[in-house]
């Protein structure tokens, strides 16, 4: 699913996310593509880690590299893990091709104790324009289907994001809004600012009690 | 193909004089039975490759089908064929013998050394036949861990198979998880389906229909139930296939014939095909192991061992899995992986699952088929690295 949602040139978020990660954690990569993210994992953070993939193809590369990856669909298959089995649950660029991104954000708290959410910025200003002054559904570098042939079902902005996390109980510990690059957006500006000026979003999310 | 060598040995003469090693277990070290009962004295006859490390860390034990032998990687003495693996199994392969100690074992039923129903039973001088207990999955297991006891080793680095072999290696996994670093189950199931049960049914049936089969006697009598074990073979035979590789092969072709010749000889080419397969088996399998190693394979329900749960089975294992199921394999299709593979996730494992898209069915984890090389060398050579065992000498082909 990762691999056909975003195009791979503009995974800006693998080096974010892998920083939220402590060394030595036990984490699930949920629709981890190609593996990029897991041996980014494995080189800097030194974690045991899973993954799980929705495309055959991506899963035989990734045991060929020598990756601990099954086949399996996030909306389907998160349910048989057990609690408490990881330290990180990571989805990364992969919730907007879910079909109940909800149900899926709560298995990953349920599995993780933490969860870390990547996501396109639906409220970036350039997606706001093509829908205000087009008058077409958006394509942008980086979200580069056409409404009709996109795997991105289930589209959300930061603050549709932000609100979701309060309706599951979840604790933001931390956020951040990358620009075009990459790079993060300035910490102390407001989350409209992030809302239209970032192009990508990373949640470290955790359960509350 | 199906001519006979007069180099090579006769299938009757492997189970109690086997061209390999032979480990013989006396009275003092009896196999203790799932039917209840011991099976002492023992032989189990195996082969090895490679050299074991100093630290005897890179064992990798292979287990072998419902119809192979310990003879995984050199040529058959029966046979005078290929060994059954040597796709994955040799110099510079994925389980490479320039670098892992790889043994296999003839499974305890068997006809090529291991005490099965072919064997001399010592309590009477003649054969065992039916006398010999049923044979169980986790029978053929417990003989191969009293092998690896007396090889010396604590740990195998790794155990791999397909099919019955595949049972053998979720079996190992269940039983004695803290001996099995890695394991490589391929084309298997962690029981065995309605269906399959019913396939080896008809087998058996075609077997003991036959009149010189003589109540499983038929080698005190001098005769040899061929016919029902060759339609055992070919009815089997048909499930090793997949549909749309047999339309591909054969089609409706006509064997040696330009029409119909209105009789019942074999017009197809897949008739001459099964008929090839049925008579050349006979030559090499004993009817009587083909009754106790369909059999095993039915009782097989590991779940059933642990209070119905699969997860229970595997629970808190440290064993790195790694699961493998082919697109085509009607026989033990991928649900079955996948049942397998929630269990170990399930149960805490580290587990891979692989799927790969062929049209070889079953027979494919026998056959050179790229993504299951990859796919196994990617897995053995990761789990290689994590256990510190050193890559093979730079001279070997890779």
């Amino acid at each position: 699913m990762t691999t056909t949602s975003v195009a791979p040139q503009s995974r800006i978020d693998l080096v974010r996310v892998a920083e939220m990660v402590e060394p030595r954690a036990r984490v699930l990569d949920v629709g981890c593509g190609d593996g990029a993210l897991l041996r980014l994992l494995a080189e800097t953070r030194e974690v045991d880690g899973r993954g799980m993939e929705l495309s055959q193809r991506g899963v035989n590369d990734c045991v060929a590299k020598g990756l601990s990856v099954i086949q399996g669909d996030a909306d389907t298959d998160l349910a048989d893990y057990p609690d408490d089995a990881f330290d990180y649950v990571i989805l990364s660029q992969t919730l907007q091709a879910t079909r109940q991104p909800r149900v899926v954000m709560e298995h990953m708290l349920r599995i993780g104790r933490r969860a870390i959410v990547s996501f396109p910025n639906f409220g970036h200003w350039r997606i706001r324009a093509q829908i205000a002054f087009k008058g077409r559904m958006p394509v942008t570098e980086n979200l580069s289907h056409s409404w009709y042939d996109t795997p991105n079902i289930h589209f959300c902005t930061i603050r549709d994001f932000v609100a979701l996390t309060r309706q599951i109980d979840a604790r933001i510990e931390s956020s951040a809004a990358l620009n075009s690059q990459g790079y993060p957006l300035q910490v102390s500006l407001p989350w409209w600012a992030w809302n239209l000026l970032g192009e990508q979003a990373v949640f470290l999310l955790r359960r509350k009690r | 193909m199906g001519g006979h060598n007069p180099n090579l040995t006769s299938g009757a003469n492997e189970a109690d004089a086997p061209h390999s090693f032979v480990l013989r277990l006396g009275a003092d070290r009896p196999l203790p039975m799932d039917a209840g009962v011991t099976l002492a004295p023992l032989s189990i006859a195996y082969q090895t490759y490679g050299a074991l490390n100093n630290t005897k860390t890179n064992a990798i034990l292979v287990c072998h089908a419902l119809t192979g032998d310990q003879h995984a990687a050199n040529r058959n003495p029966v046979t005078g064929k290929n060994g059954w693996w040597e796709t994955m199994v040799g110099p510079g392969k994925p389980i490479d013998t320039d670098r892992f100690f790889v043994i296999c074992a003839n499974v305890v039923g068997g006809c090529m050394g291991t005490t099965g129903p072919a064997s001399t039973n010592p309590a009477t001088g003649g054969v065992y036949g039916l006398d010999l207990p049923l044979v169980t999955i986790a029978d053929m297991v417990r003989a191969q861990a009293m092998l690896v006891d007396h090889l010396g080793i604590d740990t195998l680095f790794c155990v791999a198979g397909g099919s019955m072999g595949g049972m053998q290696v979720l079996q190992w996994a269940a039983a004695y998880p803290e001996r099995v670093y890695s394991a490589l189950p391929i084309a298997t199931s962690a029981k065995h389906s309605s269906q399959n049960i019913a396939f080896h049914e008809v087998g058996r049936q075609a077997i003991m229909a036959d009149p010189d089969w003589r109540n499983g006697r038929y080698l005190a009598e001098g005769v040899n139930p061929a016919k029902g074990l060759a339609v055992a073979r070919m009815a089997a035979h048909i499930t090793y296939l997949s549909d749309s590789a047999l339309q591909r092969r054969f089609g409706r072709k006509l064997q040696d014939r330009t029409a119909r010749t209105f009789s019942f000889g074999a017009d197809f080419q897949i008739e001459s095909y099964l008929r090839h397969q049925g008579s050349i088996f006979v030559e090499r399998f004993d009817p009587n192991s083909y009754l106790f190693m369909t059999r095993a394979m039915d009782y097989f329900d590991l779940a059933a061992d642990y209070d119905g749960s699969l997860a229970r089975a595997f629970k808190d294992s440290k064993t790195r899995f790694c699961v493998v199921s082919f697109t085509s394999d009607w026989l033990f299709p991928t649900s079955d992986s996948r049942a397998l593979v929630h269990a170990l996730n399930a149960g805490g494992a580290s587990v891979s699952f692989v799927e790969i898209e062929t049209d070889r069915g079953h027979d494919a984890f026998l056959l050179d088929v790229p993504d299951l090389i990859a796919t196994t060398r990617g897995f053995i050579d990761a789990a290689a690295r994590t256990r510190g065992i050193a890559p093979a000498p730079a001279s070997s082909g890779l």
